[in-house]
């Protein structure tokens, strides 16, 4: 009976609200000159602006292309076209404008790595809350499952799963997230196992709040800078494995203009000479995650200091 | 562990995925009886793993073979082209770090870093298209396939061998010369370095003797676990080059839902992975005098 109590004796003399409104405004002041920093970083700045033309594509791809990215009957007449003024990327074995379907290309694989992303991030910081703030059994099993899936390369590990559940961009999106999921929980739990130990969350204990509360409501605003820098670093990850597994067949499915599919479509006519199919879809994916690379770099160099 | 993940995801219908879907139900159902795979999961999986115990992998269902006869010579052909890729890169993925750590912050580190790490976000199946084109097309230098004619010699494998080696080195390269880098700035600031420093040692000498030795350990531990991710790789590279790997034998194993052979594959990627880790922690501990000693002690 004498938790009632406490909350009572709380409530007549409430904390002083000061040391939680300084946290605050540092916490802006904070977060702009990340901002600043971040606008300064030549290498972020590159990265984020190769970005934002490939989420511009992927948004308004559709509408700003000459031609339609799944072809049209008689595109077949002028198959496998070098490129020229009419089509600057040159036509594909079906007759297909290669410019288009590059632009076009960047939605699927854009949508499914930042959807497999985000869901591999927020169980992940969901788990590495839980275990780092209770510790115990649960974070020695889910050390062990971590290291399992350490042990077999995600490329492997999820041509496994597609198989058995039958790819499509759901299943994609779900077996890249859980298999990201224990990886993030690692890193966030690491930094949430310190601080636990500080006296914001001693404070916290001692008002008597929910665990749910000080998991989500204390610990997670200052974890959040090793949330984002692994968002960051997974974003690659994911779109090297979502281009690698559709390459192989078990990611996107045909017609989609999807540029692992266009070159598993088309490396094997580059012994006739034919490169531009294969080229500029590869030259895509090779901006793609250099760009988030420079993106990566520049945050982490800011948010790790 | 893993295995068990792996057998949840047990594919549906085997005999359906062999015969293909116009087949009728009733030789479908009639070949499901001859493999058991008709049987619960639980039944099968206790059924495979008694069998790996005894050192029996089961028979293939897509190439009615024992999958032991199929996976020990893709394994040893994946062994040659694995150990080339680290041949080339473990020298030049260390030169490259502790060239960068040298110069840190300056314009040569950050080229090697960014380039380094950009290099290895590229999906190993786009260097493996570009170098076609480049190598295997445009310049006629290098064959476009990885299987060498029968019988040949050392040099002419090696040659057949080079490109895809080549993929997996870019992909290598950024990781192995990220950790010689940051094992280097580490010992640069150590102690002993400035102790080396002032007792008038030359910085060649002092580099040599005193920083690498101890900043490429930690780098010695990151190869090993590449190796794992290695063969993840593999499987797109083997499938461009037409080599007859363990890589191609889990692309081929996945396409036909050949469930053993896909099991048993990645079984072995898993224990490829465990065993070199293992010989990472004894070199580790051989090469380190620190660990050495005081297990001797003890």
């Amino acid at each position: 009976m004498s938790r009632p109590e406490e909350q009572v004796v709380l409530a007549e003399h409430p904390l002083p609200e000061t040391p939680r409104g300084e946290g605050d405004e540092e916490a802006r002041v904070a977060r702009r000159e990340r901002l600043r920093l971040l606008s300064r970083s030549k290498t972020f700045l590159a990265g984020a602006l190769v970005f934002g033309v490939f989420v511009f594509c992927a948004i308004f791809g559709e509408a700003v292309v000459p031609y339609d990215p799944l072809g049209s009957p008689t595109d077949i007449l002028n198959k496998l076209e070098a490129p020229s003024s009419s089509h600057y990327f040159g036509t594909d074995q079906l007759g297909r404008d290669v410019f288009s379907r590059v632009v076009v290309g960047a939605r699927d694989i854009l949508v499914v790595a930042l959807a497999a992303t985000l869901l591999g991030t927020v169980l992940g910081a969901a788990i590495g809350l839980v275990t780092g703030y209770f510790r115990g059994l649960v974070d020695d099993v889910l050390m062990r499952i971590v290291d399992a899936f350490l042990a077999i390369p995600l490329v492997i590990l999820a041509t496994v799963a597609l198989v058995a559940l039958g790819p499509s961009k759901v299943t994609l999106v779900v077996v890249i997230g859980i298999v990201f999921a224990p990886i993030i929980a690692r890193t966030v739990r690491a930094a949430v196992l310190s601080e636990r130990e500080l006296e914001y969350v001693q404070a916290a204990r001692l008002r008597n709040e929910h665990a749910p509360y000080i998991m989500f409501a204390e610990i997670l605003p200052n974890v959040t800078a090793p949330i984002v820098v692994e968002f960051t670093v997974r974003l690659g990850y994911a779109i090297f494995a979502i281009a690698t597994l559709t390459f192989l067949g078990f990611g996107v499915q045909p017609p989609s203009p999807d540029w692992g599919l266009q070159i598993k479509e088309n490396y094997v006519i580059l012994n006739g000479g034919y490169w531009w199919p294969t080229l500029f879809p590869a030259l895509a994916i090779a901006a793609l995650v250099i760009s988030i690379n420079l993106i990566t770099d520049g945050i982490s160099r800011v948010f790790e200091r | 562990m893993i295995i068990f993940v792996a057998a949840q995801l047990l594919p549906g219908d085997v005999g359906r995925a062999i015969l293909g879907p116009f087949a009728a139900q009733s030789s479908v159902d009639q070949l499901n009886e001859e493999l058991g795979t008709n049987r619960s999961i639980v039944v099968q999986y206790g059924d495979w793993v008694g069998g790996v115990l005894q050192g029996d992998l089961g028979d293939s269902y897509a190439f009615s073979r024992p999958v032991g006869d199929l996976l020990w010579p893709a394994l040893k052909n994946s062994a040659k082209l694995a150990l080339l890729a680290f041949v080339i890169v473990v020298p030049i993925g260390i030169l490259g770090g502790v060239a960068a750590a040298l110069k840190e912050g300056r314009l040569r580190d950050r080229v090697i870093s960014i380039g380094g790490l950009s290099a290895t976000a590229i999906p190993e199946f786009v260097w493996a298209v570009l170098g076609i084109m480049i190598f295997g097309v445009w310049l006629g230098v290098l064959p476009t396939t990885a299987q060498a004619p029968q019988d040949a010699g050392f040099f002419t494998q090696v040659k057949y061998l080079l490109l895809p080696a080549l993929c997996l080195v870019f992909v290598l390269f950024g990781y192995i010369a990220r950790m010689a880098r940051a094992g280097t700035i580490e010992s640069l600031d150590a102690d002993y370095t400035r102790t080396a420093y002032l007792k008038g040692l030359p910085r060649r000498t002092v580099i040599r003797r005193h920083v690498l030795r101890n900043s490429l350990l930690p780098t010695i531990a990151v190869v090993a676990t590449q190796v794992g991710y290695l063969f993840g790789g593999l499987v797109a590279i083997e499938l461009i080059f037409n080599y007859n790997g363990l890589g191609q034998l889990i692309y081929r194993a996945a396409q036909r839902q050949d469930f053993p052979l896909l099991l048993s594959a990645t079984l072995v990627v898993g224990v490829v992975y465990l065993v070199a880790t293992l010989i990472a922690d004894v070199l580790y501990s051989l090469l380190n005098p620190r660990i050495r000693l005081a297990s001797s002690e003890s």
